[in-house]
C-alpha cells in the first residue's frame, strides 16, 4: 500500500478493463514522473469524453450530439437497419463502404453466464423504432460466435412478427471471432451475400 | 509434478517433429499466472490450440486405471481427446459444446423463478411484442431464450455425439485385438456407448448402430423438451453428450464392478493401445507412444506382452523409477534423470 493519492490512483486504474494490479502500479508511477503538460492533456481528454460524448438516442452509437453522425445524415437510407453488438462494429462496417443504411447498437449479446439477457440489450428501442413503419430490412450483424448467433436467433423470431425482411450476414466470416477483426473485403462480401432468415 | 522449476518464471518445452520427411520445431512456453504460448517453427501462434495435430502422441499412465474404474467423465474425456487426436477440428466443436452448456445452465439457474411460472416449461403467447410491456412477456422471453440454447445444444451436441459413435465403432476392433494381446485371455473386450437420450434413436444407439447426425439432433431436441420440467426444477442440463458414458465389457459382464485388478489394467492398457492402432491406421504414421511409469503397475506376464507389443512402434518413451521394472527385451537409449539434470547412462 502507498500513501493516499498514489494508492487512490492505483485503485482507480485497476478498475479499468484489462488492467491488472501490476499494470495499474506501473501506469501510476509513469504518470507521477511524467511532465505536467502530458498529464494535463490526459486529464482534458478524459473530461471531454465524458462531457461531450454520449450515446445516440436513436441508434445507441457513440455521438457528440443528440443524434450520431450517421442518424443525422439525410443521405443514409432509413429503410435499412444494420443491428450490431458494439459501437466498434459500426466502425468496422463503415470501413467497408458497402452499407448505406443506418445502425442499431445493442450494447452486447445475450450471454446468461455474464448475466446478460434480452432485457439488458437495446432490443426494446429497436422494436419501438421498427413500429414506426419506415424500416423494410433489418440486417443482423452480431458477432459470428455462439452468443452472437443466439442473439440473432432471438431477434429474428420477434422481427419476423413485424413483417420486415430479416437478413443475416453471409457466412465466410471467421467463425468464433469478433466482427471488428474481419478485414474490409471479407466483411464487405458478407454484406453482399447476406441471406434471408426464413421462418 | 510442477513443470516450472522452483524460482524460475517459466518453462519451455521444445521438440523437433519429423513428419512426412519434413522437420518442424514445436515450442510451448508455460507461464504460470499468464497465458501459455505456442510457437511453430519460431513463429508464434495466436491460439495455442493450433498446435494440435503437429505432434501425435498416445500416453499410458497409472491414472488410466480410472478409465475402467472411474466416473463416466474419464471415459468421455478419453473419447473426446481421441477425436481431437484424429482430427484437430473437433477441439473447436468440443469447446463450443462446453460453452453452450455453461450458457444454458446459467440461464436455467438465473431464469428459474420466471421459468417456474410457465406451464410445464412451454410458452403461452404474450400480447406485446415490445419487451417489458406485458408481464407474461418476461416468462416468454426466458422460454424463448432457452429454446435458442436448446437449438444450439442440439446442433453442436449432435455433431459431437455422431463423432463419438463413429469413433467407438472404429475403435472397437482395435480394442478387442489389443485386449487379447495384453491379457492373453479368451474373454473379449467391448465398449458400448450409453446415451442420455431416450426414444427410438437411443434404442438404435444401444444396439450399436450409428444414426445420422440429423436424427441425433432431432432426438436431442425431443429429449430436451421432455426433460424440461425437471431441468427447470433442478437448474441443470440433464440431456446431452455431457451425460453419456461408455460401458466397458468383458464378455457379457460390465468391467466396472466385475473385472479383477489385473483385468482392469489390461482393459485400460487395451484402450490406449487400441487408440494407438487407430491413429496409426488413420494417419498412416505412428504416434509417439509414452509409457509413463506403468511397468511397475503390471505383473510379469503383462510386462512381457506389452514389451512385445510396442517393439515395432516407431518411437516409444518409457519412464520408470526402477530400471529393473522395464523388461530387458526393450533396448534403446536410456537417460538418468536426477535432481535438475538429464544424462545419458
Ligand atoms: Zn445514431
Amino acid at each position: 500500500m502507498y500513501e493516499g493519492a498514489v494508492q487512490d490512483l492505483i485503485d482507480e486504474l485497476g478498475r479499468l478493463p484489462g488492467v491488472g494490479p501490476k499494470s495499474a502500479q506501473r501506469i501510476a508511477f509513469h504518470l507521477l514522473q511524467a511532465d505536467s503538460d502530458d498529464v494535463d492533456r490526459l486529464v482534458t481528454a478524459l473530461t471531454e469524453v465524458k462531457a461531450r460524448v454520449r450515446f445516440c438516442t436513436v441508434c445507441g452509437n457513440v455521438a457528440e450530439a443528440e443524434l450520431c453522425r450517421i442518424c443525422a445524415d439525410p443521405r443514409r437510407d432509413p429503410s435499412l437497419i444494420c443491428v450490431v453488438e458494439e459501437p466498434k462494429d459500426v466502425v468496422a462496417i463503415e470501413r467497408t463502404r458497402e452499407f448505406k443504411g443506418r445502425y442499431h447498437v445493442l450494447g452486447g449479446a445475450i450471454s446468461p453466464m455474464d448475466g446478460v439477457g434480452p432485457n439488458d440489450l437495446r432490443i426494446k428501442e429497436l422494436m419501438t423504432r421498427l413500429l414506426g413503419g419506415t424500416v423494410e430490412e433489418v440486417i443482423i450483424a452480431t458477432d459470428p460466435n455462439l452468443e452472437g448467433e443466439a442473439t440473432a436467433a432471438y431477434l429474428s423470431k420477434y422481427l419476423r412478427e413485424l413483417h420486415v425482411r430479416v437478413t443475416r450476414l453471409a457466412s465466410g466470416l471467421p467463425v468464433g471471432g469478433d466482427l471488428e477483426y474481419a478485414d474490409e473485403v471479407t466483411l464487405g462480401r458478407a454484406f453482399e451475400g447476406r441471406r434471408l432468415i426464413d421462418a | 509434478m510442477p513443470l516450472v522449476r522452483a524460482g524460475a518464471d517459466q518453462a519451455v518445452i521444445r521438440c523437433a517433429v519429423v513428419r512426412d520427411g519434413r522437420e518442424s520445431v514445436v515450442e510451448l512456453e508455460l507461464n504460470p499466472g499468464r497465458a501459455n504460448r505456442a510457437r511453430l517453427n519460431r513463429s508464434p501462434l495466436t491460439r495455442p490450440r493450433d498446435i494440435l495435430g503437429t505432434l501425435s502422441t498416445v500416453l499410458f499412465a497409472p491414472e488410466d486405471l480410472a478409465l475402467v474404474k472411474g466416473d463416466p467423465a474419464e471415459r468421455r474425456r478419453f473419447l473426446d481427446d481421441l477425436l481431437v487426436a484424429r482430427q484437430p477440428r473437433w477441439a473447436a466443436v468440443r469447446a463450443d459444446y462446453e460453452r453452450i452448456l455453461k450458457q444454458r445452465n446459467a440461464l436455467l439457474k438465473s431464469a428459474q423463478p420466471l421459468l417456474r411460472k410457465s406451464e410445464r416449461g412451454r410458452a403461452r403467447r404474450s400480447a406485446s411484442i415490445v419487451p417489458g410491456e406485458d408481464p407474461t412477456r418476461a416468462v416468454d422471453d426466458a422460454l424463448h431464450t432457452l429454446d435458442i440454447w436448446d437449438g444450439q445444444l442440439a446442433e453442436c451436441g449432435s455433431h459431437l455425439l455422431y463423432a463419438r459413435l463413429r469413433l467407438l465403432r472404429d475403435l472397437g476392433p482395435h480394442l478387442g485385438t489389443a485386449y487379447g494381446a495384453v491379457s492373453a485371455a479368451v474373454t473379449e473386450a467391448h465398449a458400448d456407448y450409453r446415451t442420455s437420450l431416450s426414444g427410438p434413436v437411443a434404442e438404435r444407439i444401444g444396439r450399436g448402430e450409428v444414426p445420422e447426425a440429423a436424427q441425433l439432433k432431432e432426438a436431442i431436441r425431443t429429449t430436451l423438451a421432455q426433460s424440461r420440467p425437471q431441468e427447470v426444477e433442478r437448474g441443470v442440463t440433464l440431456t446431452g453428450p455431457h451425460r453419456d458414458d461408455v460401458v466397458l465389457r468383458l464378455g457379457d459382464l460390465p468391467a466396472r464392478g466385475y473385472a479383477s485388478h489385473g483385468e482392469s489394467w489390461s482393459l485400460a492398457l487395451a484402450l490406449r493401445l487400441g487408440a494407438f492402432a487407430l491413429l496409426r491406421h488413420d494417419l498412416g504414421t505412428d504416434p509417439v507412444l509414452i509409457l509413463d511409469d506403468v511397468f511397475a503397475e503390471l505383473d510379469a506376464g503383462r510386462r512381457t506382452r506389452l514389451a512385445e507389443l510396442v517393439a515395432d512402434c516407431e518411437q516409444v518413451l518409457i519412464t520408470a523409477a526402477v530400471p529393473e521394472d522395464v523388461p530387458a527385451s526393450l533396448v534403446g537409449r536410456t537417460y538418468a534423470v536426477t535432481l535438475g539434470s538429464v544424462d545419458p547412462s
